[in-house]
């Protein structure tokens, strides 16, 4: 594919076995970035974007299976020895999750994670690794980080916390960094402002960037493209402000639907995607979201649509009936 | 004035409130300790007198200023051997659990974190040393290597390998999912650096708790050993073997099994209260998850 991609996902596909038959949790994606992008994956919930993003890492269960190729700075991730792959990961990639408060350690302090971290990576003295842990906390804005280096993750609030998890992040110095749902534990407040974070210190160095997440509202103003991925497959993809702009898939506009808008009137009801996603242990004939489309009809059921560009190659879309109008409102 | 008021209250109050938190049962419990270990520690230089010189004259002795705490059945000092016997008890009732906590806890968080083959050939091993009868594992090891302090120890910290390792991967099975492991590893962390730097300090903290505990049932099974005879060989004293040997007498002398036994019951219920107390107050995790 892209020749100066720093990330390129071929037609990856993972299989988790589970009692009741196998689970194809990310269904033939491919997706790629550029140095210093940003990537939106949008999806509900179970509609593998989180497993994608292990993928990605390498960082799967170990009994799920991983077809296709995951290309990252010119290797491809799933042929590397365990101790490549450890090591590219030291260099190169860093994730943040969403709850701060498990993907900090509880019983160490911020201190001694992000000072141990600074120390495994950048082979600096205590000294100096203390030095570089205040900077850090001071550029992802936590006030009074000296002191902050004694305290324990539980003494911090959630943005907090969620601000000392991403200095962590990026202590190693990333060229990307996958933030996995990284302010859906926090709130509204907060969310922007961890956003406006990440984008910063994401201008700054440089770095590509993944957000994951369920909220088309927070990729809106801080992505380059979007995925949305519906039962495992990505199902339209595009740059932002045309997908914004002119949405193709019926799933992104219902998506787009179902969030509140300051507009609407008090007290009306949200429009909600009626009937759940499909059993991924059973996979449908047709679209996968034929069932819960309005648009759907019988070549819906029979055929899955693929994955292409109709007006231009780099909007894509999983449809045969996409809509046409750019009249989407809220967009 | 009235926030002026709350301010002044709150500062006051609080280190009156972290004293009260430990309680005073814990501090009795932190003084016997430092007495046992001290007269443990430093039995050969006290003015004791030996705890085996037998006086054949003075059999059973009334507390006396020669024998503080009178003699026994075969007219042995009867403070002296509670002095040397608290050496015995706390040797065994320390070494034993460390060889349990070292290897088991090593066992387990090795198989809570790889899983596996490795896991099933450990959690199997130690289901078949489970299941073996601990009583009658003693007594064939006594039997066969003889009756010392060591074989003693060796035994009963091979016995508390299996809960000690149960303990450390079951602690290890929930921490080695959490997303700081995953972020870890995602930030290209070693094996063993995630084992020892991330997991240890967590595991550490059941494990400190179960030690203690262990230190308990470990000094009362050496007491229930000597007391059948399996202990330490005569005529070297400890808790377990006075009060067995105080069993003969206990119906004139009663005080040649109690006193021990009382000993026994102080020690272990201090480290139990220890134990618990300093959990609840390390625990950096306390109301947080």
């Amino acid at each position: 594919m892209n020749a100066q991609a720093l990330l390129s996902v071929e037609d990856v596909a993972v299989d988790l076995p589970t009692p009741r038959g196998n689970l194809r949790a990310v269904d033939h994606v491919d997706l790629t970035l550029a140095p210093g992008k940003t990537l939106g994956i949008v999806g509900e919930s179970g509609c593998g974007k989180t497993m994608l993003s292990r993928a990605i890492l390498q960082l799967m269960p170990k009994k799920a299976k991983l077809t296709g190729r995951v290309m990252f700075d010119g290797q491809d991730l799933t042929r590397l020895s365990s101790d490549a792959l450890r090591k590219l990961r030291a260099r190169s990639l860093a994730v943040v999750f969403q709850d701060p408060m498990t993907s900090l350690n509880p019983v160490l302090t911020i201190g001694t994670q992000l000072i141990e971290t600074l120390q495994e990576h950048l082979d600096l003295d205590v000294a100096s690794a203390t030095k570089r842990a205040v900077e850090l906390l001071a550029a992802v804005g936590i006030p009074a980080p000296e002191q902050r280096l004694t305290q324990y993750p539980h003494q911090l609030s959630g943005g907090m916390r969620q601000r000392v998890a991403i200095a962590i992040a990026l202590s190693c110095e990333p060229k990307l960094l996958i933030a996995d749902e990284p302010t859906t534990a926090l709130d509204v407040t907060i969310q922007a402002q961890i956003l406006d974070l990440l984008a910063r210190e994401q201008r700054r160095r440089h770095m590509a960037m993944i957000i994951i997440t369920h909220d088309l509202g927070v990729v809106a103003g801080r992505t380059d493209e979007v995925a949305v991925m519906y039962a495992g497959r990505v199902v339209e993809r595009a740059p932002t402000p045309v997908l914004f702009k002119n949405m193709h898939m019926p799933y992104t506009e219902a998506l787009l639907a179902a969030i509140p808008k300051l507009d609407t009137p008090p007290h009306t009801a949200l429009p909600a995607i009626s009937g759940r996603p499909p059993d991924p242990t059973r996979p449908l004939k047709g679209c996968s979201f034929a069932p819960r489309c309005r648009y759907a009809d019988g070549r819906c059921e029979s055929e899955k649509p693929r994955l292409e560009g109709a007006v231009t190659a780099a909007h894509q879309y999983a449809c045969f009936h996409p809509i046409k109008l750019a009249a989407v409102a809220g967009a | 004035m009235a926030t002026l008021e709350l301010s002044v209250q709150e500062e006051a109050v609080s280190p009156v409130r972290r004293g009260r938190r430990l309680g005073t049962l814990f501090w009795v419990a932190i003084g016997w300790m430092i007495l046992v270990f001290a007269v443990a520690i430093l039995a050969p230089v006290l003015p004791l007198p030996s705890p085996t010189d037998m006086d054949m004259l003075a059999r059973r002795g009334p507390f006396s200023a020669l024998h503080w705490l009178g003699t026994d059945g075969l007219g042995r000092d009867e403070l002296a051997r509670l002095a040397y016997g608290a050496r015995i008890s706390l040797v065994v009732g320390l070494c034993a659990p460390i060889i349990g906590v070292t290897i088991g806890g090593a066992l387990g968080m090795l198989a809570g974190y790889f899983r596996g083959r490795f896991e099933a050939l450990a959690v199997g091993s130690m289901d078949v040393l489970l299941a073996f009868p601990p009583l009658i594992f003693a007594l064939a090891v006594i039997a066969f290597l003889g009756q010392s302090v060591l074989n003693l120890t060796c035994i009963l910290g091979v016995l508390s390998i299996p809960a000690f390792m149960r303990v450390a991967r079951a602690a290890t099975l929930t921490l080695a999912r959490r997303e700081f492991v995953i972020a870890a590893q995602a930030l290209g962390a070693s094996h063993a650096r995630i084992l020892l730097r991330e997991l240890l300090p967590n595991v550490a903290l059941p494990l400190l708790a179960f030690f203690l505990l262990g230190v308990a049932v470990i000094i009362l099974v050496e007491g229930a050993l000597s007391f059948l005879g399996l202990g330490v060989p005569p005529p070297t004293a400890s808790w377990g073997s006075m009060i067995g040997e105080g069993r003969e007498s206990l119906d004139i002398a009663p005080r040649l099994a109690f006193i021990p036994a009382i000993a026994m019951f102080l020690t272990v219920l201090s480290f139990n209260l220890i134990g618990d107390t300093l959990r609840a107050i390390t625990d950096p995790r306390q109301g947080a998850l």
